[in-house]
């Protein structure tokens, strides 16, 4: 909506209370984004040279290197960034078929009438604070996975050759299926709500042909919201990826490249929270790289989520307030 | 089907027809059977999906309503081993924190999403999209963001580093919630206030911003719900601190930082403490999110 | 299609208050046949107590004024109205021997065989031009693509879009126009060679060109397939139709069946007052 109409220049006072002239209050409006676009500037520029000394101590590759440790001043970050690609893949390989799925008996396989709570209550665990997730996953999740879930894996999915190692709880599974549960409601609340804005005509068109159920999801509705949807993944993945207390509370905070789902490992989020107080130097100068590299790829998977999901739905909406 | 007196293979027509209907009544059970397969699979993963949410909203009500106590909201914190604590310096401490980010970001936001609302162009786009884009930034980032701003500079952690971290992370979200809220009242509104001789400035104050309030105080509060609930940014800025502190330019304490320390502890009452603060943090956050449809619905039903 | 060489039935032009038979004509065999079909939604009728019968080759158009219950009786003959939880269809829709309601026949095979022209062109819009064609004979399980592509070419060249589409059956269906669109829609459900087709007001939502190159269409199409027509629009019935279908909301607001006959008889000569006063333009 742009207010086009014509309107009164002059900034004569009216009826004794200040008012201000269109003049100056598009000024101060335009100065107030300015503060913002100010403030994100601030932002990346502070980021950039608060790790500049390590990209000059160190060169460029170490942020690929595979070794972190600052005894030996080594600060390769290759563990966690592969930790934090690792543990974000678990979360969406569980998320796309559990999500869609969930997604698609809300839109379509759930009694009508019980459509609106339900989708409210899934909306309203998005809020859900990420540190609560953490306390849960380590307290409640961590022994069951460590007496039940593990072993299980291991003896029925052994062979592959991904379940080496002692069983001890906390590690990339665990992480990776706390994130899952933690992006779960911003996915199927996106998903939900493209699938069910597929036009009902295109349905009937496919009922009407002979259509089971089924091919009437799987072959319209579906690639009807599939722009949509692979927002709301991408949107989840960001997620996933920035998260940070959650994954540090149960990744088990290893530096090393995880050998096994099982084993401990970190992430670049859990890596600066968890190291954060103490560092000096090119240490702490290597955290704000390590923020940096995080930055960087949270921001191109945003800004790719958000070009999919457009801005005005109600579910991007949502997404911007689901705690990260 | 009517009967005919002539050959029917004769017409490609009736022919077609028989063949697509032999194929169709042949895997009619097959594609009924793979159907319900599907769609049982979809109740199957609903029902994965609530088990997990539903357990972790119950394991933090059972195992933190024991530990609200009238000590729990009165005490501050203790060490392992003292009884009697509490969380009330968290409580202060959050609570601070909110209501400085709330303060500074609301009024700041919604004059940006005033701004949006009125612009089209280019350079509205690229502050609308970067706003959204900041809504999914890691918070981590951006509470080192406030330590490099804040504590750095005024040499030390404070509960204003923290409030200027959360802030950041609730400004794009009021900025789009304000924009959307705005954008939705009637152009004929406006249009009425400048026929009669209205200027911007006093339009949007008496007009806009009125009619839009449904939707900003649905925003703003879903905003706040989300800047309480960070704890990423707070280990960065505020530190902790096991005294009662009022003034935010000094290390505070709050209720995710209290939940996140605890949380690794080996020790009971830690743990007993965390809980019960998960289930406050909790419970204020949904009460936040669903006062928050709750004034959208009641507000939007007044209006027609 | 040849009409049989079978003894003229006395099934024309009947009128349904005095039982009266006031036509004998030569007609094909009744391919559906509708006896005091009632659809109700959570106890509400729609519609009440409807019988007529539908005869090969012709073309049946259902009118009337809006809310009389035409789209609503339309959709209960492929039993669209299953998806609704408060709906129920009483009385007897027979397609050929078959029972369409009956508990052993299943929807799903139904509508292969009764298929259904929208309001609205709805093509699907992630699919090309030929696998919109082909959509329905996919989701009936066919597989063999010489069956698919004979069917498809048979249906875009009976749907008269076959020329202009042949060189471009990959574009998607977006890139056509609306007249195309819905000719493109009726291929769609040409291509599974149903033995009826149902049409919902298949022209109301095109521009007056359009609706005339469909209107001729449909005229060629009865060779091929029996055709149930929805129309509020009278012109359009007597240009079309063999014969007509009269609804008019009664006084418990369900649509009733006041008059069933040959078009031109129905227009010209009615024998309700009702129809009279309808063809005569004194209500809408």
């Amino acid at each position: 909506m742009t207010m086009a109409v014509q309107t009164p220049r002059g900034g004569a006072r009216r009826g004794g209370r200040l008012a201000l002239s269109n003049g100056v209050y598009r000024g101060l409006l335009a100065a107030v984004v300015a503060v913002f676009v100010a403030v994100v500037i601030w932002f990346l520029v502070s980021l950039i040279v608060q790790a500049r000394p390590a990209f000059s101590t160190l060169g460029f590759s170490w942020i690929i290197q595979k070794t972190w440790d600052p005894n030996s001043n080594k600060f390769g970050l290759l563990p966690f960034i592969l930790g934090t690609i690792e543990t974000t893949a678990i979360a969406m390989v569980l998320a796309v078929p559990i999500g869609l799925g969930t997604a698609l008996s809300l839109a379509y396989l759930v009694p009508h009438r019980l459509r609106p709570p339900l989708s409210t209550a899934v909306e309203l665990l998005a809020a859900v604070p990420s540190v609560v997730y953490g306390l849960w996953g380590l307290i409640v999740l961590a022994p069951l996975f460590r007496e039940h879930v593990e072993p299980f894996l291991t003896s029925v999915l052994g062979w592959t050759g991904l379940f080496n190692g002692p069983d001890q709880g906390v590690g990339l599974l665990l992480a990776g299926v706390i994130l899952f549960v933690m992006v779960l409601p911003t996915m199927v609340a996106i998903s939900r709500d493209v699938l069910a804005v597929v036009p009902n005509e295109q349905v009937e068109g496919a009922m009407a042909l002979g259509a089971t159920r089924w091919q009437v999801l799987r072959k319209v509705v579906v690639p009807g919201a599939r722009t949509g949807l692979l927002g709301g993944f991408t949107l989840a993945t960001g997620r996933a990826l920035g998260e940070t207390v959650a994954v540090a509370l149960v990744i088990g905070n290893s530096p090393y490249i995880a050998h096994s789902i099982k084993s401990p490992a970190a992430t670049l989020p859990s890596l600066i929270v968890n190291n954060f107080g103490e560092a000096t130097g090119t240490e702490l100068s290597a955290l704000f790289g390590a923020g940096l590299v995080l930055l960087v790829i949270g921001v191109a998977v945003n800004a790719v989520a958000r070009m999919l999901v457009r801005s005005t739905s109600r579910a991007a909406a949502a997404a911007s307030v689901a705690v990260a | 089907m009517t009967t005919l007196s002539f050959d029917a293979s004769s017409d490609p027509i009736l022919e077609r027809r028989r063949r697509i209907q032999s194929v169709a009544s042949v895997s009619l059970k097959r594609r009924k059977v793979y159907s319900r397969i599907a769609i049982g699979i979809c109740w199957l993963f609903l029902a994965v999906a609530i088990v997990p949410l539903i357990a972790v909203v119950f394991y933090v009500v059972i195992k933190g309503l024991p530990a609200w106590s009238v000590d729990f909201f009165t005490k501050v914190t203790v060490p392992e081993g003292i009884p009697g604590g509490g969380v009330w310096n968290a409580i202060v401490g959050t609570i601070e924190i909110g209501a400085v980010a709330t303060a500074v970001t609301v009024p700041i936001g919604l004059l940006c999403g005033l701004f949006l609302a009125e612009s089209e162009g280019k350079v509205a786009a690229t502050i609308r999209f970067s706003a959204d884009v900041m809504t999914g930034v890691p918070s981590i980032t951006i509470g080192i963001f406030g330590y490099i701003a804040i504590v750095k500079n005024f040499g030390g952690y404070s509960g204003l580093a923290g409030a200027f971290a959360i802030g950041i992370i609730m400004l794009p979200v009021i900025m789009r919630a304000g924009e959307t809220a705005i954008r939705g009242v009637p152009a004929n509104l406006s249009e009425a206030a400048f026929a009669l001789g209205a200027r911007k400035a006093a339009t949007a104050r008496r007009v806009v911003l009125p009619a839009a309030l449904p939707g900003i105080i649905t925003g703003v509060l879903l905003a706040i719900a989300r800047g309480l609930g960070e704890t990423a940014p707070l280990l960065l800025t505020i530190f902790g601190n096991q005294y009662l502190q009022w003034n935010p330019t000094k290390p505070m304490e709050a209720l995710p930082l209290v939940i996140y320390n605890n949380s690794s502890q080996p020790y009971a009452d830690l743990l007993q403490v965390a809980w019960g603060a998960a289930l406050l943090l909790m419970v204020v956050v949904l009460i936040l999110s669903i006062g928050s449809r709750v004034v959208a619905s009641v507000l939007q039903r007044e209006k027609r | 299609m040849i009409n049989p060489p079978v003894a003229p039935t006395l099934e024309g032009g009947l009128n349904l208050n005095t039982g009266q038979v006031l036509v004998n004509e030569p007609v094909g065999d009744p391919v559906m046949r509708l006896k005091d079909v009632t659809v109700a939604f959570g106890g509400r009728k729609a519609v009440r107590g409807v019988s007529f019968d539908v005869h090969e080759g012709e073309i049946t158009a259902l009118i009337g004024p809006s809310g009389s219950g035409k789209t609503t009786l339309l959709r209960a003959l492929n039993r669209m109205h299953d998806t609704v939880r408060s709906a129920s269809v009483t009385g007897q829709v027979m397609l050929g021997e078959t029972d369409c309601y009956a508990h052993s026949t299943d929807p799903t095979l139904l509508r292969s065989r009764v298929g259904m022209v929208f309001q609205r062109p709805n093509p699907f819009p992630t699919m090309s031009i030929y696998e919109n064609a082909v959509a329905g004979l996919k989701f009936n399980g066919v597989r063999k693509k010489a069956l698919l592509d004979e069917a498809a070419e048979s249906a875009l060249v009976g749907a008269a879009l076959w020329d202009s589409v042949k060189d471009r059956l990959k574009a998607h269906a977006s890139t056509l126009s609306g007249g195309e669109q819905q000719r493109l829609c009726i291929a769609r459900a040409l291509a599974v060679e149903p033995e009826v087709l149902l049409m919902d007001e298949p022209t109301s939502a095109l521009d007056p060109i359009a609706t005339k190159r469909i209107e001729e269409l449909v005229g060629e199409l009865k060779h091929r397939v029996t055709i149930i027509i929805v129309t509020h629009n009278m012109q359009q019935a007597m240009r079309v139709s063999d014969r007509c279908a009269f609804l008019l909301m009664g006084e418990d607001k369900a649509g009733e069946l006041i008059e069933f006959g040959p078009t031109a008889k129905l227009f010209s000569e009615p024998t309700d007052e009702r129809t009279l006063d309808y063809v005569n333009g004194r209500f809408g």
